[in-house]
Order: C-alpha cells, then structure tokens, then sequence
C-alpha cells in the first residue's frame, strides 16, 4: 500500500500539504474554524515528498495539495472541502471522527 | 416644542415679509421660487402662532384659526427640508428650519403684560389678516404643489442623465482598452506577453459590458414577471437564466485572471461604489447573503435553519480565505524585501516572488467558487419565486451600486468654507 493511502486511514481527518503554499494554510484556517484538528502531512518536508504528489494526482487531485482524505476516503481539494462545507455536508462527515463542540 | 408667544411687531413683520414673498414668487429661478416659497410657509408659521397666542389672552372668538392650518406650513417645511436634502442643497432647507426655530424659541421672553396690553390694538388688526392668512395658505399649498412637480420633473432628467453617462463610460473604457492594444501593436517588440495581456483584458472588457446590459434586462424581466404573476414553471426558467448569467461572469474572470490576475483583484473593471465593497476580486459571498436574505420573508422554519447554516459556513470559508490571503501577502513581501540591499541585483527575489504569486489565481479562482456555491445553495434553499426575489434584489443591489458610482463621480463640488 502506498504511503498516501496508508497515512490516509491511520486518521480521521487527513491533510497532505506543503507548507509554503497559502491555499493549504487557508484549509487549515477552515478546519480550525469548525473546530476540527486534522493531522497535517507537509509534503516538502518529507523526504518521499515528491513521490507522495504523484501518488495524490494519480488519485485524481488536480492539484497536489492540498488533498483532504476523511474516514480514508478522498474528499478533494479546497474547491470540494468548500463546496462540501456550504452545502452543509463537511461537519456530519467529520463527525464519526472528531469530537466538536 | 411650538411656543406661540410672538411679539406683536415680529407677527405684523411676518405679515409683511409674506406681502413682498408673494411678488417675488413671480420670477426668479427655480431654485429662489422654492427658497421664496419655504420662507412664505416659515411666515405663514409665525403668523399663524402668532395668532394663537393672542387668542389664547382675548375672549373674542373670530380670531381662531384653523388647527390644521397651523401646523400645516410646520409639517410642509419638515418635508421640503428632506426633499432639498436629497436634491443636494441641505443649506437652504436646514437653516430655514433652524430659523423658523430660533425665532419661536426666542419668543419666551415675552411677557404677559406685554401681551395684553398688545391684545387690544390687536382686535382691529385681526379681522383683516383672517382671510388674507387663509388665502395665502391656499397659495402656499398650490406653491408646494408645484414644487413637487417641478422636483418629480428634475429627478426624471437627472436619472436618465445618470443611465446615458453609465453607457458613456463604458463605451469609453473599451475604446480606451482597445486603444491601448492598438498601440501595443504599432510597438513590435512589446507584442508578446502584453498583447496577449492587453487582448485578454480587452475582450473581457467588452464582454463585461455586454453582460451588465444583459444583467439589466433581466432584473426588468424578472420585475415584471413577478408582478405579473407567471406560473412557477415560467419563473423558473428566469430564475435558472439569472443564476446562469452569474457563473457565465465566473468564467470570463477566471479566463481573465489567468492573463492578468492583479487585473481582476484591482477591480478596475468595476465601479467605483463597487470597489470599494470588493473582496478578492468580488462581492463578498456573506455580503450576498445579507443582502438577500431580508428581501425572502417568509421563510419557513426549516429554510431560515438553512439559511442560518450556509450563512455560518459561508462566513467560516470566507474566513479562511481571507487568512490565506493574508498569509499570501506575507510571503510575497518577505520575499521581495529579503536578501541584501546593497546587492544591485534583485533577479533572484523577484523571480521567487513571481511563483508565490502564481497562488493568487488560484485564491481568485476559489473566491469566485465560494460565489458560485453560495447562489447555488440559495437557488436550492429557496422556492422558485423566493429565488425570483433573491435574483431581482441582488441584482437591483448591484445596479444601484453602479447608480451610486455615477452619482458620485458626477456630485457638485463642495462649497469653500468662509
């Protein structure tokens, strides 16, 4: 198995990101917004980076990062974590995994 | 509030002012005849108080003049005073009233004595104004009759003024794009990157024209349509046509934005009043909503908790949009400042700063799809006819935006301070 798929169903709520890139950082402000805590994989700072944004565009990402995966399952980038999110359906998918308040 | 205790000689003063207004009334501009006619109705005002305080002191019955008639000139000045306010002159009418005021205010030193002994000269005066004051009440409402019209008539030009310098700028801001292309071409060598810029640019430019005049034309359908009652299923196709023409706008600035994206945030393409309301290129989706929302009563209980979730969520994307570009800014300006000053070259800074910058199409891109999600969850919120609303006042929103653009570009220049 690979090590994206793998990492993705260790944890509930899963982002692989990069920590120069802002649209990430703007996930991040989401999720702390609802009050969920992802665990957060920053591709350029592991050294099977590279391998890892093949793996996730092999996967049908269009970009790289940031990739959200919940319950090990692929739920997009920023523009299907917003579209999920205003469409009311993010939080009850969160909900199994995270405890909110 | 009112204190009818005039002094003798301001009331037949006042009688005289209203004798030499009524001649001016005449002739003059438009502007004098109106402040002439406010000043008769500030006469009538002190004339008629200044009747009342003497019929409160003497038994005779004949000098009661009707209530109505006394706060009448009161109510009518009240309401031109609004009316100037809104027509740009707020001098004329503010210290009209706050004359009319004064003079009432600084009547309460008058004495009882006074009165009195005032009272008896009075009775002969009395029965001669009694008409004459009837009389000019009738003028004065015939006077503000008028007024309103004259106003009605002024308003009607000034809007179709506004419509006619809307279309002038617009056409002038594509010829001027279109101009700059062309002296893109006669330079040569500058073709490259920027003609395809200054194309990009100017063929959404005549797009967007395009797309505000069809914007116009089916906020009127639409406005018709419900007032006229169509069927749900005629209305829908209105409703699917409206929300359609958004994401149509969605496309042309996202094709725009790969051209030129500080194009797009810059909002130049927008009017002014727009501008300033503007959010990563656009209106804000939470502003959209609030804008909206009012405009939907009723609303069952199950679509007021839904409105309430998309407006959380909305404003939870929004923020951390925001953020992100924030963050954006910061890294673009760190990077462009960092390295060492005394180095002539800066290539290296630049060049680092130009791929962060690559993010702000993306930032762009997802502003204009939280846009497009929130009317889309709207349009799935609502019924047919309440989404008919929600287009029609979005809509009348924005156009009145761009009325406000003109208006201001178009204000008179402010008055030098003595």
């Amino acid at each position: 198995m690979d090590k994206v798929t793998r990492l993705a169903s260790e944890n509930g709520l899963v982002l692989f990101s990069k920590s120069s890139c802002c649209l990430c950082y703007a996930v991040k402000i989401l999720f702390q917004e609802i009050g969920v805590t992802p665990t957060v994989y920053e591709l350029d700072q592991d050294p099977e980076g590279r391998e890892m944004e093949r793996a996730l565009m092999r996967l049908g990402c269009s970009a790289p990062v940031p990739a959200v995966f919940i319950g090990g399952k692929l739920v997009g980038s920023t523009n299907e974590v917003m579209s999920l999110h205003l469409s009311g359906g993010l939080i009850p998918l969160l909900r199994p995994y995270h405890s909110m308040c | 509030m009112l204190q009818p205790n005039l002094k003798e000689e301001e009331g037949i003063e006042a009688i005289e002012t209203w004798n030499v207004g009524e001649q001016q009334e005449l002739e003059g501009d438009e502007e004098s005849k109106l402040s002439i006619a406010l000043d008769i109705n500030s006469t009538c005002a002190k004339v008629a108080f200044f009747i009342i305080s003497k019929s409160m002191n003497s038994p005779t019955p004949q000098f009661v003049p009707s209530r109505l008639g006394i706060y009448e000139p009161i109510h009518q000045i009240g309401i031109w005073g609004e009316n100037f306010k809104s027509n740009g002159n707020p001098n004329t009418s503010t210290s009209v009233i706050v004359e009319v005021d004064n003079k009432l205010e600084n009547e309460s030193e008058t004495t009882s004595h006074e009165m009195l002994t005032a009272s008896n000269n009075y009775k002969q005066e009395a029965s001669k104004p009694i008409d004459k004051i009837q009389r000019r009440l009738a003028q004065n409402r015939e006077a503000a009759r008028k007024s309103r019209l004259r106003k009605k008539a002024y308003v009607q030009q000034l809007e179709n003024s506004r419509l006619k310098l809307i279309q002038l700028e617009q056409e002038l801001q594509r010829a001027r794009q279109q101009g700059l292309y062309m002296g893109g071409v006669l330079e040569g060598s500058h073709i490259g990157f920027s003609g395809t810029v200054n194309s990009g640019i100017a063929a959404f430019e005549m797009e967007y024209g395009r797309w505000v005049d069809v914007q116009h034309r089916q906020i009127c359908e639409l406005r018709t349509a419900l007032n006229a009652h169509i069927s749900d299923i005629e209305l829908r196709i209105l409703v699917e046509s409206g929300i359609g023409h958004y994401f149509e706008l969605f496309r042309m600035k996202s094709t725009v934005a790969k051209a030129d994206v500080f194009y797009v945030i810059s909002g130049v393409w927008k009017t002014s009043a727009e501008r300033f309301f503007s959010w990563i290129g656009g209106f804000r989706p939470s502003e959209l909503l609030k804008v909206l929302v009012p405009q939907l009563d009723p609303l069952t209980e199950q679509q007021i908790l839904e409105v309430c979730n998309l407006k959380q969520s909305c404003q939870q994307a929004e923020d951390a949009l925001s953020q992100g570009m924030e963050k954006l800014q910061e890294t673009v300006s760190s990077t462009v400042a960092g390295g060492p000053v005394d180095e002539v070259s800066y290539i290296p800074q630049v060049a680092t700063a130009m791929e962060k910058l690559e993010a702000l199409v993306s930032f762009v891109n997802q502003a204009d799809h939280l846009r497009q999600e929130t009317l889309q969850q709207m349009s799935r919120i609502l019924t047919t006819r309440q989404a008919a609303r929600g287009l029609l006042a979005l809509g009348e929103y924005f156009h009145r935006l761009r009325a406000l653009s003109t208006l201001w570009a178009t204000r008179p220049p402010e008055p030098s301070l003595p």
